[in-house]
């Protein structure tokens, strides 16, 4: 198991460095001098090169990829070309909101997805069963947007019990916290919580034909507390792959409601840089993004260890 | 069938039947799956319930359980000793007090019964605490490891802390069987508990279920489609066909005067020790002409059969060996010797066959890589073949026998091009395997066909049995025009017995033994020199397992085919080879003529194996043997 973990460390390690390397050389090929951009056309050679000296890009790219790179892991990633802010601070603050609204939406959606994609199984000829997977499918087909703006139609506009839109830390004022949270995190979790539902069906469906449920049964327990003892853990072990993908997916779905609810996550953040050329802090979140999905991967490779035994290795 | 008084007590004495089944009925909406099936069990009796796939013998138990799949019902009555209760339509509440504590099921698959990912001890300890025949946790989980013991596993403490993976196949059925006994239950249902085990590990798991059940006074109903093992352990028999009984009697009854024709005909395609005038196997359209094993015969043939003579073995079969087909072609080949293992000490095995080798193997070897456990250390190197040579001479029969682990699939693998050797030679009929480039081996290929294990899997579902047989002729190389391949295909229907009409279906309308037939006739449309047939009728019913086998016979001498045939199966190599070597754990045992094997075996393992083996007149003969005293 400590060899499986390594070998894990180790693959993080070499597609990080390797997420690094691509990432600072896709934001180089984009054509543009960050000292152009942000002097304007109209900028003397001589002002053009001493901007250039202090942002550091007149130094060799192998220099400024190591400058950058070397920086990353202390948490210093550099200053804004166009705002001249040392962009770390910022960075972690969103980061910090992004993270708060993916997690708690990822919990709703398998609150929700658990005992329905479970009940959608178990009774999957009765209408209940049936309504259920009808549902999934309807959630499946909506975007996360639109869940969204509903959302804001009925809940904020219509019956007026939360605000709209905005932000407050959950340090700052916990009960306004909760209640600006709660709109953006049911459009995520709906639209997740309807896609997991339907893996969660599919593969309780598959270990309820088992045999080792079969076994339990012979054994004297009922239909559901076989299923509850000897099944829902097996059926974790897909549920799990897919919410791992889910999650990073998630991460950047929610640059979109970020926006619908003027939220200061990392995806207002993003889409900010990218309208405002802000090279060096593009560059800088899509590695915090690419970081916390390889986070996720590492986690979840864990867990399927502790999950299945098979995996672990006899030694 | 004598029926006891209605007003039987509850609690009744041993007078009492352990269970009494009553016209019970399954059935799914549009059919029913078993009719009138009654049953009555004394204690302690040991039933074994007979019957091929689809003949309802699956369902019958799974009725007397309780556990039904949806959709499919059940009527009738279903009463068991102490309980008042008809266990048919009775509320599942009620039924799982008796589940697992007075009636409990071992059964047939014993990778997948068992949960993955909870420990072996806790699974057994489940039952007890279930049933609240053990007082607490820790009290269940010692008796757990008991019971463990009890089945015979090595340091059952440290099994009870294993994940079913860790155990091998046997080792998870000796679980089943612990799980099953550990609260004493009145009624063992057994549903082909050994079927998927290897043939010595089957001979061990059965003497245990026999003594347990014997030591318990347990009732056992076992299910099985292999009649040898009914007559090994099961005082009583009820053939069922169809969803019907079709014969119940004594096993000795039953076996040596069957009534029913269906019996008969079972009877008669299971036995492989019984050929008619031709020569061939019996079927069930051929039983009329055969004679069932009479009791009397039987006292006499055990002995003939158990006492070898050591040496005229290999002599006897010489004359028995068929004539060569293919005569050497050139003066320099040597005679065909066949199978000279390097670990063979047996003296030089008689020359069987003239003809030059077509295939030949020379040391060897093929190894795995697992892969690394650490990151330093050096990759564990699984052997898979251990240096093994032999040589299969032109029109040879030739049996491969071993058990799972052996290295025979990864021999077959190499045989037919599809795996490289690590070291040594393979020459099939003039074509080096080891070294050669994937288009090197397309005469290889039209060389050899192979007909595979699993009639199933492995055609194609979305294909027309058409497309199936004349695919090998699209080979590079070959230039058949599509009126030729329609031809040569109706050849081959019709030379594997099925009608003209066949070509226009797909593979999921035909019976198992239909698409075994499809698989041959794949394998020969390309006319080739060696067949290798990798356990061709282990999947398949006994009624259809003597079919095939016959067809295969038939068809390997009008084609002169070489036969190369892979099984576990000691009696049915037997019956079809003429040479076989025994295989274990990558290395040739033992090696020569298949009478001399069978008869007088001289390796420890194949005298394991031999003995291990069960064929119908043995099982029964011990069966007189013990009876008469």
């Amino acid at each position: 198991m400590a060899i499986r973990l390594l070998v894990n460390l180790a693959r993080f390690a070499v597609t990080y460095v390797a997420a690094t390397v691509l990432v600072f050389l896709f934001m180089r090929a984009i054509p543009g001098d960050p000292a152009q951009i942000a002097l304007g056309v109209n900028a003397t050679p001589e002002l053009l090169a001493q901007t250039r000296a202090e942002f550091g890009t007149d130094r060799p790219l192998i220099v400024q990829y190591f400058d950058w790179a070397l920086g990353l892991p202390m948490g210093d990633f550099g200053t804004s070309y166009v705002t001249r802010q040392d962009i770390s601070p910022l960075v972690l603050d969103r980061v910090q909101v992004s993270l708060i609204l993916v997690v708690l939406a990822m919990i709703v959606a398998l609150l929700i997805a658990v005992p329905f994609g479970t009940l959608a199984a178990v009774k999957h000829r009765s209408p209940g069963g049936i309504l259920v997977s009808g549902a999934s499918q309807l959630g499946v087909a909506v975007p996360n947007f639109l869940a969204g703006i509903l959302l804001v139609v009925v809940f904020a506009v219509g019956l007026g019990w939360f605000p709209a839109n905005g932000w407050t830390a959950p340090a700052e004022d916990f009960g306004d916290f909760l209640s600006r949270v709660a709109l953006p995190v049911l459009a995520l979790a709906s639209v997740q919580g309807a896609i997991l539902t339907r893996y969660v069906r599919s593969a309780v469906m598959e270990v309820m034909s088992e045999d080792y449920l079969r076994t339990a049964r012979a054994k004297g327990l009922g239909k559901m507390e076989a299923l509850l003892k000897h099944g829902l853990r097996n059926a974790s072990i897909p549920v799990l792959t897919v919410t791992s993908v889910q999650l990073a997916a998630l991460i950047i779905g929610a640059v979109v409601i970020e926006r619908v609810f003027v939220i200061p996550g990392l995806g207002s953040m993003l889409l900010d840089a990218v309208g405002n050329r802000d090279l060096l802090t593009v560059q800088s979140v899509v590695m915090v993004l690419v970081a916390i999905t390889l986070i996720i991967n590492l986690v979840v490779d864990v867990l399927y260890t502790v999950l299945d035994p098979r995996i672990r290795k006899a030694s | 069938m004598a029926r006891l008084s209605d007003t039987a007590p509850v609690h009744g004495g041993p007078d009492e039947p352990l269970l009494r089944v009553e016209s019970l009925t399954v059935s799914t909406q549009d059919r029913p799956l078993v009719s009138d099936f009654n049953l009555t069990m004394s204690r302690g009796e040991r039933i074994g319930l007979i019957g091929e796939s689809g003949s309802g013998k699956s369902m019958t138990t799974t009725a007397l359980m309780g556990l039904l799949p949806e959709g499919v019902t059940a009527t009738g009555s279903i009463k068991l000793a102490g309980h008042d209760l008809d266990l048919v339509g009775a509320p599942d509440q009620q039924l799982r007090r008796i589940r697992g504590n007075d009636m409990t099921m071992v059964f047939q698959e014993p990778l997948t019964a068992l949960n993955p990912l909870m420990k072996v001890g806790p699974q057994v300890a489940e039952i007890m605490l279930k049933h609240r025949t053990a007082s607490s946790r820790a009290a269940a989980s010692a008796k757990a490891v008991e019971l463990l013991a009890g089945v015979k596993l090595p340091d059952p403490a440290e099994a009870a802390k294993a994940y079913p993976h860790q155990l091998s196949g046997g080792q998870r059925q000796r679980v089943m069987l612990a799980m099953a006994l550990a609260n004493d239950p009145a009624l063992l249902l057994c549903d082909e508990p050994t079927t998927a085990l290897d043939v010595t590990v089957q001979r061990q798991v059965l003497d245990l279920i026999l003594e347990s059940v014997q030591q318990r006074g347990t009732g056992l109903l076992f299910i099985t489609h292999d009649l040898s093992v009914v007559a090994n352990i099961c005082d009583r028999v009820l053939v069922m066909n169809n969803g019907q009984v079709v014969e119940e009697g004594t096993t000795v009854d039953v076996f040596s005067r069957p009534q029913h024709p269906y019996t008969r005909g079972l009877l008669a395609a299971s036995d492989l020790d019984a050929t008619d005038a031709d020569g061939r196997l019996f079927t069930v359209a051929s039983a009329g002409g055969y004679t069932p094993p009479a009791p009397d015969h039987l006292v006499d043939e055990v002995p003939a059969a158990a006492v070898h003579t050591p040496g005229t073995g290999a002599k006897t079969t010489e004359t028995e060996a068929p004539a060569p087909t293919t005569p050497a072609t050139g003066p320099a080949e040597p005679a065909g010797a066949v199978v000279v293992g390097p670990e063979t000490t047996a003296p030089a095995t008689t020359t069987l066959d003239a003809g030059a080798p077509v295939i030949s193997v020379k040391d060897l070897v093929r190894t795995y890589q697992r892969q690394r456990t650490s990151l330093f250390g050096k990759r564990t190197e699984v052997p898979a073949l251990r240096g093994i040579s032999f040589d299969v001479a032109a029109g040879q029969r030739f049996g491969v026998v071993g058990e799972s682990g052996s290295g025979k699939s990864t021999l077959l693998r190499i045989l037919a091009g599809l795996d490289q050797p690590t070291s040594g030679s393979v020459r099939v009929a003039g074509n080096e395997v080891a070294g050669a480039k994937e288009h090197e081996l397309a005469e290889l290929r039209r060389q050899l066909q192979i007909v595979f294990q699993d009639p199933m899997g492995s055609l194609n579902p979305r294909m027309r049995v058409q497309d199936i047989i004349a695919e090998p002729l699209l080979a590079p190389g070959q230039k058949v025009d599509s009126a030729r391949q329609r031809k040569l295909v109706a050849e081959m229907l019709a030379a594997v017995g099925l009608p003209a009409d066949s070509a226009d279906r797909f593979p999921h309308q035909f019976s198992g033994g239909q698409r075994q037939r499809i698989s041959i006739a794949r394998a020969l449309i390309c006319q080739p020199r060696v067949l290798v047939a990798d356990e061709p009728v282990s999947a398949l019913d006994v009624s259809v397992r003597a079919q095939v086998l016959n067809l295969l016979s038939d068809l390997v001498d009008e084609y002169q085919l070489t036969l190369v045939f892979v099984s576990h199966d000691l009696g049915v190599v037997r019956y079809i080879c003429d040479n076989v070597v025994v295989m274990n754990r990558g290395q040739i045992v033992e090696s020569g003529s298949t009478e001399q094997i069978y008869e007088a075996p001289r390796h420890d393992y194949t005298r394991t194996l031999v003995n291990s083996s069960m064929s119908l007149r043995a099982e029964l003969a011990a069966r007189e043997a013990a009876l008469s005293g």
